[in-house]
């Protein structure tokens, strides 16, 4: 299979291989604290144990309550 | 624990933007994960002109909190089906505009707090999609080929009889295998030669360098060697031909490694900066 132009970025079905998406969906990316609910430990994918990806959820232990942008400086 | 006073929906986002117009026309036609659409989140203050948008899908709490999550992270055609919707979403935005890619599965319990968060971050995410405007990811992966058996298979072991009424094939046996090691060390040789060219010639080309674990396991492609070498550069689009011409430059000659090279993604391995304040301000 002759590969041309692989430059069509955004070609939606470019079929990349799984373990390399892996590789940088779950140990790359901004990692935002506040209220995201997941959050994914480094991974090895030598011995991938997907329960051992998620870490905690920080809506599950929301620290306050109120709300967010009433916290802000001022 | 309690549920939370929210709304049956909560808030996937997949990446930070610039609240480019231009997204209007293409946001329509991404489908995102668990096949919602997608559509972008802006701040509206006047005060500070919106610095980031996140692109977001509102998904079913039922099905992505925390309990739900942790028994679907557990299937792997889930999180395949996942991580490919994510990333399409990625690259459609990623087509025409600089995108600054968040970790798989992160979650807000609604807008209000998404915008938030863009609103205490939108200056970071800022400069992280400065820094990552007009670059791409590339990934550069070393194999070493698996030294071929001199005589494949047919040479099994001899036993200890077998080795004395013939002692020719014990040591033929054990030539092959030093020659099998041989060949081996040389091609473990020639990857460290490789991963030296590509320090020498492809990352003067190149703006930033991440290494990943090397690949094994199920997920990796049996029969392709191993895997030695998982980087990722970040490289200038305006630098992305003489960087690939220089990848495959340095395996040239390199009989006993197989390069491969991916990309262009988006720079999913390098949207994290080096960690700015982390802990939450006083």
């Amino acid at each position: 299979m002759n590969a041309p132009d692989r430059r069509a970025a955004g070609l939606p079905d470019r079929q990349v291989a799984l373990v390399d998406l892996l590789d940088r969906l779950l140990a790359g990316g901004v990692v935002i604290t506040g209220d995201i609910v997941l959050s994914i430990a480094d991974i090895d994918l030598v011995r991938i144990s997907l329960r051992a990806l998620i870490s905690s959820v920080a809506t599950a232990e929301a620290p306050r309550p109120d709300e967010d942008g009433a916290r802000h400086g001022s | 624990m309690s549920t939370p006073p929210a709304g049956p929906s909560l808030v996937y986002a997949y990446a930070a933007t610039p609240p480019a117009p231009a997204l209007d026309h293409v946001l329509p036609a991404l489908t995102g994960v668990a096949g919602r659409p997608v559509d972008l989140l802006a701040l509206t203050d006047a005060g500070h002109g919106p610095a980031a948008a996140f692109a977001v899908s509102d998904v079913p709490r039922s099905e992505w909190d925390e309990e739900a999550l942790k028994v679907r992270f557990e299937d792997l055609d889930w999180l395949e089906e996942t991580a490919r919707a994510h990333h399409r979403v990625i690259e459609g935005l990623a087509a025409h505009t600089t995108v600054l890619p968040l970790r798989l599965a992160t979650l807000y319990a609604d807008r209000a707090s998404a915008l938030a968060a863009l609103r205490h971050h939108g200056q970071a995410l800022a400069t992280g999609l400065a820094r990552l405007s007009a670059h791409t990811e590339y990934g550069v992966k070393l194999y070493v080929r698996p030294a071929a058996a001199a005589d494949p298979g047919a040479t099994p072991p001899p036993a200890a009889g077998a080795a004395a009424s013939k002692p020719g094939a014990g040591r033929a046996y054990l030539e092959a295998r030093r020659a099998q090691q041989h060949a081996r060390d040389d091609h473990y040789a020639q990857a460290r030669t490789a991963a030296e060219r590509i320090a020498a010639l492809a990352a003067p080309h190149t703006a930033d360098h991440v290494r990943h674990p090397a690949q094994s396991g199920p997920l990796t492609a049996s029969g392709a060697g191993e895997n030695v070498l998982n980087d990722a550069y970040l490289v200038p689009d305006a630098a992305a031909e003489a960087f690939r011409e220089a990848v495959h430059s340095a395996v040239r000659g390199l009989s006993g490694v197989r390069l491969e090279l991916t990309g262009p993604w988006a720079p999913y391995s390098f949207a994290a900066p080096p960690p700015p304040p982390t802990a939450a301000a006083p």
